[in-house]
C-alpha cells in the first residue's frame, strides 16, 4: 500500500450530501476482475453526458462541463471536499480504487459511510472527518479563492488552511500507523497467527457446530 | 455489568486488541460471491498465501447471473465480463475449496443473504462477513454480521480474522402491533425516514420490542438487511423460539446432541436486563403505515397517504438542495400525492424481499387480479432455488403468471442491474429492493422502494396504491 504522510494539494469542493458508492462507481464497472483502471469511470453518470460502459476509450466520451471534476480550475485536485455521509451504500471497494486511480489522496467531510471509510485506509486514501462548521468554512474559502489548496499532515493530524489556521482531526492510532508506513495489514495480523490458532482450537472444542464440515 | 447482545458477540470473538481499541475478531462464516472476491483471491495468490480455513467459506454466484435462459448455460450470458466473473469464481473455488459452493444453475444457488440462513450456514452467535453491505441481514440470527471491502475479504481469507473497532450500540425498540398490510419493510423505511441514512453511522443496532418479537425470521432479516441503509454497520435481533424453530433441520445446522448443546448456548444470545445502549430509538408499529420512497436516498420516504414534499419543507440548505436534485432526477413535482404517481415496471425480489414469506404476501394481493396494462414489466425474482421451488409447490408462480407477472430464476437481478434486468432511462419502478440511488436499477432509472405487498398493489393499479384497500 502507498504511504500517506503529508499532502499539499489543490482542493475540489463537491457540494453534495449522501454521495453513495453506486454514484462513485456505477455497477457496470464492477465486472472487472482487476483492481486498477477505475479512475476513468469515477462518478461516471455525473461526469459524462453519454452512457458509460466498460472498455470505452475515454477520449470518445462526452464530459459534462458542469461537473466539478471536469472544471479546469480543479484539474489535478488531490483533495475532495465533501458533505455528510460520503461513500454510503454498497461495500464495493471499487469506490476507493476509482478515487485513488483518479488521483485523489484525501477526502474531507463531516461523515463517511462506515464500510467506505474502512476501505479508504486499505488503499492509501485518507478520509478526514471535521466538524460541520469547519467543513462549511472550507467550502466557503474554496468558493472564493481560485487555486485553493490545503496542506494535510497525518503525523500531526492537522489540515492547514492557506491562512495558516490548523484544523485538527481524529484518526485511529492503528490506522495512522499503517498509513504512515504503507503497511499491509495481513502481514501485521499474521504476526499473531499463534494466537489465532489457539483461539480457534478452543472454539472448535466449545462450539463444534460452528466448524461443521459436511453438507 | 449487564451486557448488550453486541457486547456478548464482540467479546466471544475477540482475539486481541491494540492500544487504540483496534481489535482482531475471529470470523466464523465467510460468504463469498463473484463481484467482490476476484481481486481478493488474486491478492492471496500474489502473496503465495492459502485460505486459513476453507471450511468457513460458503460461495455462490448471484450478482451477475441472468434470471432467464438458464437452459443455455454460461454460454447464454451475452456479456463477456459477466461471464468471466462467474468463471473466475468457479476457478477460485476449484483451486482453494469451500464448505459449500452453489454455482450458477445449481438447484440451491441464490442470493448470498438468502441461501446462508436457508442452508443453516448462518447460525446464532457467529461472526458472518461478506464483501457485500447487506451482510447485516444475518444479524437476524443474533450474529455479528458485517459487510466488508475486498481488501478485508482477502484479510479474512488469509487470517480468518477481521480488524475492527467496536461500534457504539443503538437500541431500536419497536413496540405495538403491525397494522394490516404493513410489513417489516415498512418498519425499516419508517425508521430510516426518522433517523436518516447516516443516523446509524458508527453504531451496531439491536432491534427489539414486541413488534420485532412478533416478526418471522424473514421479517427480521428484512429489518436487519435495511440496517445498513440507516448507516449502521450491523443490525441484530436476540435469539428466541422463532430463531430456533427456523434453524431446526437446516442442512448445515447442528443435529442430535450437538443441536441441544447449541440451543443452550444460543438461548443466552440476548441483551441482559438493564444493559446500557449509547442511543435509543423507540417506534410504535401501530403508527406506521405502508411506506413509499419519493427520492434518491432511502431516507426520502413517506407514507402512502402522503405527498411528494417541496424543497422549502427542509430547513437545512444542503438537504433542500439535495431534494431539488432528487425531484429533478425522479421527475416529480412537489405536493403530488404518492397515489398519483404512475409506474412503468415492478420488481419483487432482492436480498431484502425475495423470501417465501415475501412472495406469499405479494401473491395474496395479486390473486385473481391483473397487472395494469400500462405496466411494461412486472418481475418476480425468487431469492434462491429452494424459495422458487417452495413457491411453485404452493402455486404462487401460477398466481403471478396468471396476473401477468414474469416468474424468473433466482439472483440479485434488478436490485442492482448487473445482469440484463434493468430500468431504461426515465422508467419508474416500484421495487422491493433496498436502494433508490440514482442509476442503481439502470442508468436514468427511477426507483421507489416499497414492501412486496405494496409492489403488488402498484402493479395492479399501475400507480402507487394503498394495499390496505385491496386486502
Amino acid at each position: 500500500m502507498r504511504k500517506f504522510t503529508q499532502l499539499d494539494a489543490l482542493v475540489a469542493p463537491f457540494d453534495r450530501a449522501n454521495v453513495d458508492t453506486d454514484a462513485i462507481i456505477p455497477k457496470q464497472f464492477l465486472k472487472s476482475i482487476k483492481r486498477s483502471g477505475f479512475g476513468q469511470n469515477l462518478f461516471d453518470e455525473w461526469r459524462y453526458l453519454d452512457h458509460g460502459e466498460p472498455g470505452q476509450d475515454p477520449a470518445s466520451r462526452l464530459p459534462n462541463p458542469d461537473f466539478v471534476l471536469n472544471q479546469p480550475r480543479y484539474r489535478g485536485a488531490a483533495i475532495l471536499l465533501t458533505r455528510d455521509n460520503f461513500g454510503c451504500g454498497s461495500s464495493r471497494e471499487h469506490a476507493p480504487w476509482a478515487l485513488e486511480d483518479f488521483g485523489l489522496r484525501a477526502l474531507i467531510g463531516t461523515s463517511f459511510g462506515d464500510i467506505f471509510y474502512n476501505n479508504c485506509f486499505k488503499n492509501g486514501l485518507l478520509p478526514i472527518r471535521l466538524p460541520k462548521v469547519e467543513v462549511d468554512g472550507l467550502f466557503d474559502q474554496a468558493a472564493h479563492a481560485p487555486g485553493y489548496r490545503l496542506r494535510i499532515n497525518l503525523e500531526t493530524q492537522t489540515v492547514i488552511r492557506p491562512d495558516g489556521k490548523a484544523l485538527s482531526f481524529e484518526v485511529d492510532a492503528f490506522r495512522k500507523f499503517c498509513l504512515l508506513n504503507g503497511y499491509d495489514d495481513i502481514g501485521l495480523t499474521l504476526r499473531h497467527a499463534d494466537k489465532i490458532r489457539e483461539f480457534e482450537a478452543i472454539r472448535r472444542i466449545e462450539q463444534p457446530w460452528l466448524f461443521s464440515e459436511n453438507l | 455489568m449487564p451486557k448488550t447482545l453486541y457486547d456478548k458477540l464482540w467479546e466471544d470473538h475477540l482475539i486481541r486488541q491494540e492500544e487504540d481499541g483496534t481489535a482482531l475478531l475471529y470470523i466464523d462464516r465467510h460468504l463469498v460471491h463473484e463481484v467482490t472476491s476476484p481481486q481478493a483471491f488474486e491478492g492471496l495468490k500474489l502473496a503465495a498465501r492459502r485460505p486459513w480455513r476453507v471450511g468457513s467459506i460458503v460461495a455462490t454466484a448471484d450478482h451477475n447471473t441472468p434470471t432467464k435462459g438458464w437452459e443455455r448455460g454460461i454460454e447464454g450470458i451475452a456479456d463477456e465480463t459477466s461471464r468471466l466473473q462467474l468463471q473466475t469464481l468457479d476457478a477460485n473455488i476449484r483451486e482453494y475449496g469451500a464448505l459449500a459452493y452453489f454455482p450458477f444453475r445449481d438447484p440451491r444457488q441464490g442470493i448470498v443473504h438468502v441461501i446462508g440462513p436457508e442452508q443453516g450456514a448462518t447460525l446464532p452467535g457467529m461472526t458472518v462477513v461478506c464483501g457485500d453491505s447487506h451482510t447485516s441481514t444475518h444479524g437476524a440470527f443474533a450474529c455479528l454480521a458485517h459487510g466488508i471491502g475486498t481488501s478485508e475479504v482477502e484479510h479474512v481469507l488469509a487470517t480468518q480474522c477481521l480488524l475492527q473497532k467496536k461500534s457504539k450500540s443503538m437500541s431500536v425498540e419497536i413496540n405495538g402491533r403491525l397494522g394490516r398490510g404493513v410489513s417489516a419493510k415498512d418498519l425499516a423505511l419508517a425508521l430510516i425516514g426518522k433517523i436518516g441514512t447516516a443516523g446509524g453511522t458508527g453504531f451496531a443496532v439491536e432491534f427489539s420490542g414486541s413488534a420485532v418479537r412478533g416478526l418471522s425470521m424473514e421479517g427480521r432479516m428484512t429489518l436487519c438487511n435495511m440496517a445498513i441503509e440507516a448507516g449502521a454497520r450491523a443490525g441484530m435481533v436476540a435469539v428466541d423460539d422463532t430463531t430456533i424453530d427456523y434453524l431446526k433441520g437446516r442442512p448445515l445446522a447442528p443435529q442430535g446432541s450437538q443441536w441441544d448443546r447449541a440451543v443452550t448456548v444460543w438461548r443466552k444470545l440476548k441483551s441482559d436486563p438493564g444493559a446500557c445502549f449509547d442511543a435509543v430509538v423507540v417506534l410504535d408499529a401501530g403508527q406506521i403505515g405502508p411506506q413509499v420512497t419519493w427520492g434518491t436516498s432511502p431516507e426520502m420516504v413517506t407514507g402512502i397517504e402522503g405527498a411528494v414534499p417541496a424543497p422549502e419543507d427542509f430547513a437545512d440548505p444542503v438537504t433542500a438542495e439535495g431534494v431539488v436534485r432528487a425531484l429533478q432526477y425522479m421527475g416529480l413535482t412537489p405536493r403530488t400525492p404518492m397515489t398519483a404517481i404512475n409506474i412503468d415496471k415492478v420488481f419483487i425480489g432482492s436480498c431484502t424481499n425475495s423470501r417465501i414469506e415475501d412472495l406469499r404476501a405479494a401473491a395474496a394481493v395479486v390473486r385473481g387480479r391483473r397487472v395494469a396494462a400500462s405496466v411494461k414489466l412486472a418481475l418476480v425474482v425468487p431469492g434462491s432455488g429452494p424459495v422458487k421451488r417452495q413457491a411453485e409447490a404452493e402455486g404462487l408462480d401460477k398466481i403471478f403468471l396468471a396476473a401477468g407477472f414474469e416468474w424468473r430464476e433466482p439472483g440479485c437481478s434488478m436490485c442492482l442491474a448487473m445482469n440484463d434486468d434493468r430500468l431504461e432511462p426515465g422508467e419508474r419502478c416500484a421495487s422491493t429492493s433496498n436502494r433508490n440511488f440514482e442509476g442503481r436499477q439502470g442508468n436514468g432509472g427511477r426507483t421507489h422502494l416499497v414492501s412486496p405487498q405494496m409492489a403488488a398493489a402498484a402493479a395492479i393499479a399501475g400507480h402507487f396504491a394503498d394495499v390496505r384497500v385491496l386486502l
